[in-house]
């Protein structure tokens, strides 16, 4: 009986980290004088209580889960890769650029060649880290916050000027490009119910009416192929090598630094896609409002908290993600509801990063103790990655 | 170039470089006993948050600071627990952090204050006679107390490093912890006391932006100012002296960057605006090559592992 507890303590770290979470928002909301069973109750209607509120939540989900992935790999190759925000915004520029730069080609054409730029200019934005780390040992995690203010400046001049829509100049435009053509916009995703399932909610289109689009369809096969990427190739087993024990690696004969370097072109290539399907599939124009998460909406910091809670593991991050993106869609509703601030999510993200965290060492250090109890080790006890579990 | 480099700029720079040199100097305690605090920005935050918040209630700007190192102290110690005694990988904890502030001090805002308001903050004192010096006394002799506070910190924390005892235990902890842990020094107590007392100064640090530099609040108030104070201990080699070497090149760049938009050169917005972070990347890549990196940074000390 005990070892059934501990199997299934191994397997929910993260959603203890989440209840844990939870009930210390619980406790700051009294203290703020607010009842916490309707604050979440309007949390969880303005998620997941209807069609639309669903359909929203997946739109959320979209961008986090395209960062999610690529921290995901960047993560199991030690490269602790804060920079999704910047990488991002260099998919979107990039992306954009090229879809406005083809307003005629067919829209197989405009939509492949765009997220090709995206995903390259993301990638080679990651890569700036990735070289300075494996080549430099410059600490990653500084350059990567620093690029993310760099390429924040980067795109605002760029809407303020060269890639401001036309039809925008003078003194007080908003910094925006001009709208994509129609062929390079990623359709809307919806679902044909079967006619008596639809004749239950009124409407046979599932989503139908909705801003849900395929990015999400490609978002998860994408996370099905990196998933592939990292447990079933020898790419992906070299990766999380590098990750697990840098100096191990050297001696298999590993070119470490490459690796490095790797994950962090994925990563960011991810983080790049994940920006331009956020304009193709959703806005058709890139805009912000000149703050620095004025186009993310914070995704890039969103995906390092599901990649966390998914385990690392990209499979584990579609749930993941998802979740945050009923968190943030849904504290909207608690906002005009109780009157608490949506940033509530951003201080509980940030309670379940260091929760997540902090469990994860309890966990491997339960493995290790395991490990040191009982001389011949089964399989599963021995692996220490949680990615499996999830 | 008279009308870029005015005795003002100057002055400005010693100002701009106050909120770093509490944030840096503090960090630089955690990294030499070999924490990481990422989180510097979030505890800015909410030390700048509830320094405003006291002065705008009580007007009393003595009890802002202290109320500003109390939330440092209790952050500081959060975070001494996670890094140290469950050990959580530094790096990502410290996110955690810098979210849990953000979110948290935006979220106090709306609730308690709501809308923007301003407080009027540590008056500038001109200190007799010095004040009076041409050109040097508007440079050096007529700023808020934080400003001298900030600065007198440097050569007092040298000292503290170099030639106390207490500074050997900390050096001892950050390149050898086993060794420091054999000849009987508590490497989890000196990890708390550094992590804790890191936490103090980024809350003061905050509270120089909030009651004393800006005299605002806002959403995001320090916009990534303490992950700037993090590579800037990195800057200055984990070194007192060079940690206020690199805050006051840091904001000289920012109150240059201030001036020439003030008198109308034209550079976009933008560049001047991207300038201090591509100067701290080139910086961290010339401060890369250092021997002075302690040892055990980022690793959790566990007595029997080697």
């Amino acid at each position: 009986m005990a070892r059934v507890f501990s199997r299934l303590f191994d397997l929910t770290p993260s959603l203890l980290a989440l209840i844990a979470a939870l009930l210390i928002s619980a406790v700051l909301l009294v203290v703020l004088q607010v009842n916490p069973i309707d604050a979440y109750s309007a949390l969880a209607q303005g998620a997941f209580g209807n069609e639309n509120a669903t359909a929203e939540t997946l739109v959320k989900a979209i961008p986090i889960l395209f960062v999610a992935i690529g921290i995901c790999v960047a993560f199991r190759a030690g490269m602790t890769n804060i920079g999704g925000e910047g990488q991002m915004i260099m998919g979107a520029v990039a992306g954009t650029a090229a879809a406005l730069a083809l307003p005629d080609a067919p829209g197989i054409v405009v939509v492949s060649v765009s997220l090709l730029m995206g995903f390259v200019a993301g990638a080679l934005y990651g890569g700036i880290a990735g070289l300075l780390k494996a080549y430099f040992n410059v600490n990653e995690i500084l350059t990567t916050i620093m690029l993310n203010q760099v390429a924040v400046q980067v795109m605002n001049f760029l809407l303020n000027g060269p890639l401001l829509d036309p039809t925008e100049a003078g003194a007080n435009h908003i910094p925006k490009t001009a709208r994509i053509a129609e062929q390079a916009e990623l359709g809307r995703l919806y679902f044909t119910l079967p006619e008596s399932v639809g004749q239950l909610f009124g409407d046979t289109d599932l989503f139908g009416k909705t801003r849900l689009h395929i990015g999400l369809v490609l978002a998860v096969i994408i996370a099905i192929v990196i998933y592939v990427l990292l447990w079933r190739t020898i790419i992906g087993y070299r990766i999380r090598a590098v990750g697990e024990n840098e100096r191990a690696s050297r001696y298999a004969g590993i070119r470490v630094k490459h690796y490095m370097l790797l994950s962090m072109l994925l990563a960011g290539g991810m983080a790049g896609l994940g920006g331009v399907v956020q304009v193709l599939g959703l806005t058709y124009r890139l805009q912000t409002d000149g703050s620095t998460s004025g186009f993310t909406a914070n995704a890039g910091f969103n995906g390092i908290v599901a990649a966390l809670f998914g385990g690392l593991n990209p499979l584990g991050a579609i749930p993941a993600s998802i979740l945050f993106g009923g968190l943030l869609v849904g504290a909207q509703k608690m906002q005009r509801e109780v009157g608490v601030s949506a940033s509530l999510i951003t201080a509980l993200n940030g309670v379940i990063v260091i929760f997540v965290v902090s469990s994860q060492t309890f966990v491997q250090a339960r493995a290790r103790s395991r490990l040191m109890q009982k001389p011949v080790p089964t399989p599963s006890s021995t692996s220490l990655s949680q990615g499996d579990t999830v | 170039m008279s009308d870029i480099l005015t005795a003002s700029v100057f002055a400005s720079t010693l100002r701009l470089a106050t909120p770093y040199l509490f944030a840096s100097l503090g960090e630089m305690f955690g990294q030499r006993s070999g924490v990481l605090n990422l989180g510097v920005d979030g505890i800015m935050l909410m030390g700048a948050f509830g320094a405003f918040y006291t002065v705008l209630i009580t007007q009393n700007l003595i009890l802002g600071v202290l109320v500003a190192l109390i939330i440092g102290a209790l952050l500081g110690l959060v975070t001494a627990f996670i890094s140290v005694t469950l050990k959580a990988e530094q790096g990502i904890s410290g996110i955690g952090m810098y979210l849990f502030g953000l979110g948290m001090s935006e979220l106090l805002f709306q609730k308690l204050i709501g809308t923007p308001k301003s407080i009027s903050g540590f008056p500038p004192i001109s200190l007799p006679i010095l004040s009076d010096l041409p050109i040097l006394g508007e440079i050096f002799f007529r700023h808020n107390i934080l400003v001298y506070l900030a600065f007198a910190l440097v050569p007092i924390s040298a000292y503290i490093l170099r030639s106390t005892t207490w500074g050997l235990m900390i050096r001892a902890v950050g390149q050898n912890p086993t060794a420091a842990d054999a000849m009987g020094v508590s490497v989890t107590r000196v990890r708390y006391a550094t992590v804790t007392i890191g936490g103090m100064l980024s809350g003061l640090a905050g509270a120089s932006l909030s009651i004393a530099l800006l005299n605002v609040f806002q959403q995001n108030l320090t916009s990534g100012l303490g992950f700037i104070a993090v590579a800037l201990v990195y800057f200055g080699r984990w070194q007192p002296w060079g940690v206020m070497l690199g805050a006051v090149l840091f904001s000289f760049v920012q109150a240059l960057q201030l001036q020439i938009s003030a008198i109308g050169i034209d550079v976009p917005d933008e560049f001047a605006a991207m300038s201090p972070y591509v100067i701290t990347i080139i910086a961290l890549v010339f401060a890369s090559k250092q021997a002075e990196k302690p040892t055990a940074l980022t690793k959790p000390f566990v007595r029997g592992d080697s």
